[in-house]
C-alpha cells in the first residue's frame, strides 16, 4: 500500500455566496513527491490547499494530513505543514529574524537559532536578519515567507503561486532549496502558473478546474499518454501545394511553402512515420532539416482544459 | 497546550508595542500627566476634598481606569486587526494552535501592556499628587480583571472590524464617554438623584468605584457589586470570543 502523506476524500466545498469551489475532490499525495497542482484562475486550487492548511472550513468530505483528520487532529496535522502563500501575507514591521522566531514558536517547535540560521543562509537573507521586513523589495520579502514557513522543520510544503513576480534568481535560488528539501524527504505541493516549471521539477501533476480533479498522472506518463509528437521538414524550394505522393497525409505547410509540419501519436505504433518520409523521398522534395518535437505540458494543460468545458 | 505557540504570540504582540514607544508608552502618560497637572495640582487646589480625600488623589483612580479602558481597547484591537488586514493572520489560523491559546497570546499581551502602563500612571502621578493605597492586592486584583476585560473586548473588535475607522469607533465613541461620565472625576454622589440613578447604569461606574475603593477605601458602589460587573463582562466577552472561533465569524469561512 503506498504511503499517503495528504489524503483528500470526497471533499466540497460551496463558499456563504454560493459558489461552489470544490466538487468532490479525491486527491492523494505520496510522501517525499513533488505534487505540481495547475489550474487557471478560480480553479479551486487555492481553496484545496487553505483546506488542508486549516485556512478554510471543511465542507463535506474528509482531509488527513500524515493520517490525521484535519478537524479532529487539526494540531498533528497542522504541526506538519508549512505553506507560502500566494500574496505577501506578512507584518511589514517586524524584523526577519523576529519573524522566524514566531514561525518556530506558534507550530510549536523551541527555539533553534542554527537551524533559522541555516534556512535564512540557504534563501540569502542572513544579511537581512536585522532589517525591517517593509525596507526588503518584493522578491526579499517573498524569501522571507518561504523562509517562515520552513521554520518549524515541516514535512509538507505548500507553495501558492510560489514564483510569480520573482526574479530569475530567486527563482533558481527557490528550486534548488525545493530539490534540497527532497532530498530530505519532504514532500512539495505547488501550485503554479509556469507550466514549464511544473514540467521541470514535478513528479506528478494533477490538473484542476471547476472545482474538480480532471487528471492526476505521473509526469512521464502524462506527457507520454497525451503528448503529441511533430515532425517538421524544412524544404530548400518552397511549393503551393502538395505533391500527389503527399496528399494522403494531413501537412500543415507555412505561408513560405518552406515548412511541412505532421502532427503523429508517438505511442501508436502505426504512426506512419516511416511511410511519410518514404513518400517524401518518392515526391522528390528535398530538405533542408528534420526535425521532431514534443508537445509540451502547456499544451495538455491547455487541451485538457478546452475538453472540460 | 501549545505553550511555544503562546509564548510565540505574547512575546511578538510586547515586541510590536516596544516598537512605538511614543505611542504605546509615552503618549498616554504624557496625557495623564496633563490631567493630573490640570485638574489634580492647579485645579484640585482650589476645590474641597471628597470623602476625606483631596480631589487630585481623589481622580488618580478614575484617570489610570480611563487610560487603561481606552488604551487596552484601542490597543488590542490593533493587535488582532493588524494581521488580519495584512493577511498575515494565515500563519496563526494555519498553525497547531487552539482557539483558546491564541487568545491567550494576543489578551495576555495587551493585558501586560495595560498593566505596565497603568503601573506607569501610579507612579508619574507620584510627582504631582500625594496619595496613598490602602488595599494594594485588591488594586492589583481590580486592574488586572479590567485590563484583561477590556482587552478581550478590544480582540472582538478588532476581528469584527472591517476597517480602520470602525477600529476606532468604540474606544472613542463608547468607551471614552463611559469612562468620563462614570465618575472618574466625580463621585456619583455629588449629582442630583435623578443622574445618580441613570449612571448606574453605566458598567464603567462599578469599575472605577471599585478601583478606587481599592486606594481610599471608599466607594459609590459596594464592592461586591463592582467585583460582580466586571467578572460578568468577562464572561460575557468570554462566551463571544468562543462563539467566534467556533463559528469562525470574519475569521474563516
Amino acid at each position: 500500500m503506498e504511503d499517503h502523506i495528504i489524503d483528500v476524500r470526497n471533499l466540497s466545498k460551496q463558499y456563504p455566496s454560493g459558489f461552489q469551489a470544490l466538487k468532490q475532490v479525491n486527491l492523494q499525495i505520496k510522501r517525499g513527491e513533488i505534487f505540481a497542482l495547475l489550474g487557471p484562475n478560480g480553479a479551486g486550487k487555492t481553496t484545496l490547499i487553505s483546506i488542508i492548511c486549516g485556512l478554510v472550513n471543511v465542507g463535506e468530505g474528509e482531509v488527513l494530513v500524515g493520517g490525521y483528520d484535519v478537524v479532529k487532529q487539526y494540531r498533528q496535522a497542522r504541526q506538519q505543514i508549512g505553506l507560502v502563500p500566494q500574496e505577501l501575507a506578512i507584518d511589514v514591521f517586524a524584523f526577519v529574524w523576529n519573524t522566524m522566531v514566531f514561525s518556530r514558536g506558534v507550530f510549536g517547535k523551541p527555539r533553534d537559532d542554527a537551524y533559522l540560521e541555516e534556512i535564512l543562509k540557504a534563501l540569502s537573507l542572513w544579511d537581512k536578519r536585522h532589517a525591517k521586513i517593509q525596507f526588503l523589495s518584493g522578491g526579499m520579502k517573498r524569501r522571507v515567507l518561504i523562509a517562515k514557513a520552513l521554520a518549524h522543520e515541516p514535512e509538507i510544503l505548500f507553495l501558492d503561486e510560489p514564483t510569480a513576480g520573482v526574479d530569475v534568481e530567486l527563482r533558481r535560488d527557490m528550486w534548488r532549496l525545493v530539490e534540497k528539501l527532497r532530498q530530505r524527504g519532504t514532500t512539495i505541493i505547488l501550485t503554479t502558473h509556469y507550466i514549464e516549471e511544473a514540467e521541470e521539477i514535478a513528479d506528478r501533476i494533477g490538473i484542476i478546474n471547476n472545482g474538480e480533479i480532471l487528471l492526476v498522472d505521473n509526469k512521464r506518463d502524462l506527457m507520454k499518454k497525451l503528448g503529441r509528437k511533430q515532425l517538421i521538414l524544412q524544404l530548400q524550394q518552397p511549393i503551393s501545394q502538395l505533391p500527389k505522393e503527399l496528399q494522403k497525409f494531413v501537412f500543415d505547410i507555412d505561408e513560405d511553402g518552406k515548412k511541412l509540419t505532421y502532427d503523429y501519436d508517438d505511442n501508436q505504433s502505426n504512426n506512419n512515420v516511416t511511410e511519410v518520409l518514404a513518400a517524401i523521398h518518392r515526391s522528390g522534395i528535398e530538405l533542408s532539416d528534420v526535425q521532431t518535437k514534443q508537445s509540451t505540458l502547456e499544451q495538455i494543460f491547455v487541451g485538457l482544459l478546452e475538453e472540460s468545458k | 497546550m501549545n505553550w511555544y505557540a503562546i509564548k510565540a504570540i505574547y512575546l511578538s504582540e510586547l515586541h510590536r508595542s516596544w516598537r512605538t514607544p511614543l505611542q504605546s508608552i509615552a503618549s498616554p502618560v504624557l496625557s495623564t500627566s496633563l490631567y493630573f497637572i490640570v485638574f489634580g495640582s492647579a485645579i484640585g487646589s482650589a476645590m474641597t476634598s471628597i470623602g476625606g480625600v483631596s480631589y487630585g488623589a481623589f481622580i488618580i483612580p478614575g484617570l489610570i481606569m480611563l487610560m487603561v479602558l481606552t488604551e487596552t481597547t484601542s490597543n488590542a484591537s490593533f493587535g488582532i486587526y493588524m494581521p488580519k488586514w495584512s493577511g498575515a493572520i494565515y500563519e496563526v489560523l494555519s498553525a497547531p494552535v487552539s482557539a483558546f491559546e491564541i487568545v491567550v497570546g494576543y489578551v495576555g499581551a495587551a493585558a501586560t501592556k495595560s498593566i505596565i502602563l497603568a503601573m506607569l500612571i501610579l507612579l508619574t502621578a507620584r510627582l504631582f499628587v500625594d496619595y496613598s493605597i490602602l488595599h494594594p492586592l485588591w488594586m492589583m486584583l481590580f486592574l488586572v480583571l479590567t485590563c484583561i476585560t477590556f482587552s478581550m473586548l478590544g480582540f472582538i473588535l478588532g476581528v469584527v472590524a472591517d476597517g480602520f475607522e470602525k477600529l476606532q469607533v468604540i474606544p472613542l465613541m463608547v468607551v471614552t464617554p463611559l469612562a468620563f461620565l462614570g465618575g472618574t472625576f466625580y463621585s456619583i454622589s455629588m449629582l442630583p438623584e435623578f443622574w445618580q440613578k441613570v449612571t448606574l447604569f453605566n458598567p464603567v461606574v462599578y469599575l472605577v468605584s471599585g478601583f478606587r475603593w481599592s486606594f481610599y477605601g471608599t466607594a459609590d458602589v459596594s464592592l461586591t457589586f463592582s467585583l460582580v460587573m466586571i467578572s460578568t463582562f468577562l464572561l460575557i466577552f468570554l462566551l463571544f470570543i468562543w462563539w467566534i472561533f467556533k463559528t469562525g465569524y470574519k475569521v474563516k469561512v
